[in-house]
């Protein structure tokens, strides 16, 4: 988020939420949403095809055909220029490339976008009313908007329309994407990205290879300043770019991927076509699993080592608007469970010993960060500090104290930073990209006539690990449902009985229908909590070209009676 | 600024102000029972009253502005008498059973009686009114002889989770809350987030999962940070002989204060389920030296080499490593990759950097963010 959540409920005076199932996904930020709108009187426009809870505060719901976003957003902003009401001001001092970006933005008049996204072209006049002149508006989303093949071209027609109505760097305003899971703000922040090391520094920038080479004692070339009697390390960081995980797995199969050291992960519910990922996972030569619970993951693992859940540990969580957060140790380890740091490090210090010995390698042990011997989290987080910038200043110590520090918070007396970009972008000036509508990859056909989208629902986790062992949870919500519209429902033939078939052109699943309005004709909704009716037995692996993100949000579908 | 005095004492307050928010700033103890600063004042539960010089009653503090030259007791012989008889008709409508009640040590009522020194008077309602444990809920302990009306669950539900799930209904002594049109909770679109517990002063919303396993006293409590989704809330994690028997809410949190969603506060039974994974397991095949066996569903139920074995960590990690090292040198260490976790702290993930890139020499690593 570039902005905080109490910052956009309390300033917002207009919410745009696309693709994000707010009060059900990120429920207490929904309850400051609901506030907003029913207490303080701000405007609510939801873009969704389902109608989802929170639709029934919003002021305007639309239903947009799946995977026409664009083509919406670029609907509002000809709407915003046709009627002036754009930022000039913003726009001249803070941003290039407009006119570009305008000749794409005047291919989608209201009545063309009306055809694409089926939105009616009034409400397509209100929304851009609202959101243009009842400022500031904070775009808020999720994966909605960003789990389609093009998720990065969403984004980016995002950050287009907040930097035309100027609604970036101010209270209330920004773009907003809701991170999922409680630190995957975290991971990203800690390079568990294959393209940049920790803060987002490039792996292929010569000046970070440098600097991350050095501390952890790597070989550099042209390093100075080593001691004269030590031999120079040996070892050294890869400047490749290295696989996400949606190319790691198909890597199995084509011999590149040999080895996975999995933490906390469960691909086989999580990842797209799950009978795909199986036959990767049984052609692995090995798998490391380290995790709380067997999972359907783990039938396939060589070793599966036992780490710890959250209650059992203590370190730092970063949540969607870049708070970084204490988490504290509250019960002893389970069993002969380890802290996941520890098990990390035992790897680590192993796996060089043997690099050592096969190789006759060497590192630079005198190197500030080359030692695997960590005593506790905190003397983690002092290395995170010496070579994160914009964690420099988060310290344990600052935490405990009660510090409320939300990244960049680049030194030990900085405050932290609750909004971005309030001078300057980044990059310098906000960039206007040209963005164009493209359709989804797989569509309806006369094989598979409907469409589903994939999703969490309020009540569980994910893969479900976790939640299908909270016994309240599973009374409440204890087997998969799959969300048919009532229109559907009669051409079904559901009548009464309760289990439906859904196949794709990668598997098949039953379980029970949900009959509901919330989903459009023509498209259902399912999940992927439960390994005898995950959604993901169904999804496909078309991923967006930059992001390598899966477009599950759109798959063709045949249902018929189970 | 209005110039007011409260027990005497001369006082400078912001107008617009109520009496107990300024008795409150200036440390002027005023019981309260309705009364919860994250929620709009009601002023029924007439525990708050003062004396207000040339006044025909007691006032309720939490609902009365000051005004210029107002004169205010807090304490004086006629508030405290009423205050008392207040508490009377309370307990004279509550079963006092206060030595099994799941929340005793941390019930306002108990505390306030305690304070007034009131007692349940000889007239007494005698019996209770309402089946204990009335709603189906799995989270929420509905037991509605000891609600006080104080109207607390109403104005969270409504104030802090927009819901609007509780309501009154009836009139007079049969005036009682109910969820809907007096229907189970879930069915009046009740979404478990135990808002409602959290504000509740009394036992009559308890918890239900933990109902009976401990008393206040014998908790203790440790603030954390949820590891559900992105918005980061903290709660307190209770604690009884090492285990976590349940969640509170805990008014500092930075992003949420009270306001809890059901999966925060109610799913946290998973973490000492029987299925955890308690000690290192390794397949057969690698204990014994022999190639790995070929790996699917059914081989793993026929195959003895698939069979799990529990070993000690030195064994496990030991095989790991040797893995990683053979793996990199016939393949590269590109062959090797690293899917790091979401759900884990910054400081493990920063390790699974490290390790992919400095030990194994690979960028190699991803996590779930895409999914």
């Amino acid at each position: 988020m570039s902005n905080s959540m109490d910052d956009v409920a309390k300033h917002a005076q207009t919410f745009f939420i696309i693709g994000s199932n707010t009060t059900e996904q990120h429920p207490v930020f929904g309850t400051m949403i609901r506030r907003a709108v029913k207490y303080r009187g701000a405007k609510l426009i939801v873009a969704d095809p389902r109608k989802i809870d929170i639709t029934e505060i919003a002021t305007l719901h639309l239903r947009q055909r799946p995977g026409t976003d664009i083509a919406l957003i670029n609907g509002l902003m000809y709407i915003i220029l046709e009627k002036g009401w754009e930022d000039k001001t913003f726009i001249d001092e803070r941003c290039e490339n407009f006119d570009e970006f305008k000749a794409t933005v005047m291919e989608y008049p209201p009545e063309k976008v009306a055809e694409i996204t089926n939105i009616p072209v009034e409400q397509l006049y209100e929304t851009a009313e609202i959101i243009a002149t009842s400022k500031p508006t904070a775009v808020i989303w999720a994966m909605g908007i960003t789990q389609h093949i093009v998720g990065v071209r969403n984004v980016m027609d995002l950050a287009n329309l907040q930097m035309l109505l100027g609604n970036m760097g101010v209270p209330g305003g920004g773009v907003n994407p809701l991170r999922g899971q409680n630190n995957v703000q975290g991971a990203c922040d800690m390079g568990g990205l294959p393209n940049v090391f920790p803060a987002y520094q490039p792996v292929t920038n010569p000046e970070v290879i440098e600097k991350y080479g050095t501390a952890w004692g790597l070989k550099v070339e042209g390093l100075k300043g080593e001691g004269e009697n030590l031999q120079p390390a040996t070892f050294q960081l890869s400047n490749r770019i290295g696989m996400t995980v949606t190319e790691m797995m198909p890597g199995i199969l084509e011999g590149k991927t040999k080895l996975l050291y999995i933490l906390g992960e469960d691909p086989v519910m999580s990842d797209p076509d799950t009978k795909h990922i199986r036959h990767c996972l049984e052609e692995l030569d090995f798998l490391l699993l380290q995790e709380i619970f067997p999972s359907e993951t783990s039938v396939y693992a060589d070793v599966l080592l036992p780490g710890v859940t959250f209650a059992e540990k203590t370190g730092t969580f970063t949540n969607t608007e870049r708070r970084v957060q204490i988490v504290r140790q509250a019960i002893p380890t389970q069993g002969d469970a380890r802290n996941d740091w520890w098990i990390t490090a035992e790897i680590a210090k192993r796996v060089l010993n043997i690099r050592m010995k096969d190789e006759g390698g060497r590192m630079n042990e005198n190197a500030p960060y080359a030692s695997w011997n960590y005593k506790d989290a905190s003397a983690i987080m002092d290395e995170i500090n010496a070579l994160v910038p914009s964690y420099g200043g988060v310290t344990h110590t600052r935490l405990e104290a009660g510090e409320r520090l939300q990244w960049p918070c680049p030194t030990k007396d900085h405050p932290g930073t609750p909004i971005l970009h309030t001078k300057q972008f980044t990059r310098g000036k906000g960039k206007f990209m040209p963005i164009d509508h493209i359709s989804p990859a797989e569509k309806p056909d006369d094989d598979y006539p409907m469409l589903m989208s994939t999703g969490r629902v309020i009540y569980h986790w994910h893969g479900g690990q976790m939640t299908r062992r909270a016994k309240g949870i599973m009374e409440v919500y204890g087997e998969a449902l799959i969300e048919v519209n009532p229109d559907d429902a009669i051409k079904i033939g559901i009548n009464g009985k309760t289990h439906i078939r859904v196949t794709s052109r990668r598997g098949m699943i039953e379980a029970k229908a949900w009959v509901t309005d919330r989903v459009p004709p023509g498209m259902i909704y399912a999940n992927f909590h439960f390994p005898a009716a995950s959604a993901n037995e169904l999804t496909h692996a078309a991923l967006d070209p930059t992001a390598k993100i899966p477009e599950y949000k759109i798959t063709a579908v045949k249902v018929e009676l189970a | 600024m209005l110039n007011i005095k409260i027990n005497g004492q001369s006082i400078q307050a912001e107008a617009g102000k109520t009496v107990l928010q300024v008795a409150k700033e200036h440390d002027v103890h005023v019981p309260t029972l309705c009364y919860h600063k994250d929620l709009n004042p009601t002023g029924n539960c007439r525990m708050c009253i003062v004396e207000v010089k040339g006044g025909r009653f007691l006032q309720a503090a939490c609902v009365t502005p000051i005004w210029e030259g107002m004169e205010i007791e807090t304490s004086s012989e006629k508030v405290m008498k009423d205050r008392k008889l207040t508490l009377e008709l309370m307990l004279a409508n509550h079963p006092v059973d206060c030595m099994t009640c799941d929340v005793a040590g941390e019930c306002e009522l108990q505390d306030l009686a305690y304070e007034y020194k009131a007692e349940v008077p000889a007239w007494g309602a005698k019996g209770t009114r309402y089946k204990a444990d009335s709603d189906p809920n799995p989270f929420i302990r509905v037991d509605m002889n000891k609600c006080i009306l104080c109207r607390r669950c109403e104005s969270a539900c409504a104030e802090i989770q927009g819901r609007n799930v509780w309501g009154v209904a009836k009139r007079g002594f049969d005036e009682t809350m109910v969820t809907g049109a007096g229907v189970p909770m879930l069915e009046a679109r009740c979404e478990s987030c135990g808002q409602c517990v959290a504000y509740c002063p009394t036992g009559a919303l308890s918890n239900k999962m933990n109902y009976g396993m401990a008393r206040a006293h014998q908790v203790k409590k440790v603030t954390t940070t949820c590891s559900y989704c992105g918005v980061g809330c903290q709660f307190d994690l209770l604690v009884k002989n090492n285990k976590v028997i349940g969640v509170s809410s805990n008014p500092n949190a930075p992003v949420n204060g009270m306001a809890l969603c059901v999966k925060g506060r109610y799913a946290y039974d998973y973490i000492h389920h029987p299925e955890r994974v308690k000690k290192p397991h390794v397949r057969r095949y690698l204990l014994e030296g022999n190639a790995k066996p070929i790996v699917n569903r059914k081989s793993e139920i026929q195959n003895p080499k698939w069979d799990w074995v529990e070993t000690e960590w030195d064994v496990a990690l030991d095989i790991v490593a040797k893995k990683f090292g053979e793996l990199r040198k016939d393949f590269g260490a590109d062959s090797i990759g690293l899917l790091t976790s979401a759900k884990c702290t910054n400081e493990e993930n920063y390790l699974m950097n490290k390790l992919a890139r400095q030990v194994v020499g690979t960028n190699n690593i991803d996590h779930c963010a895409r999914l």
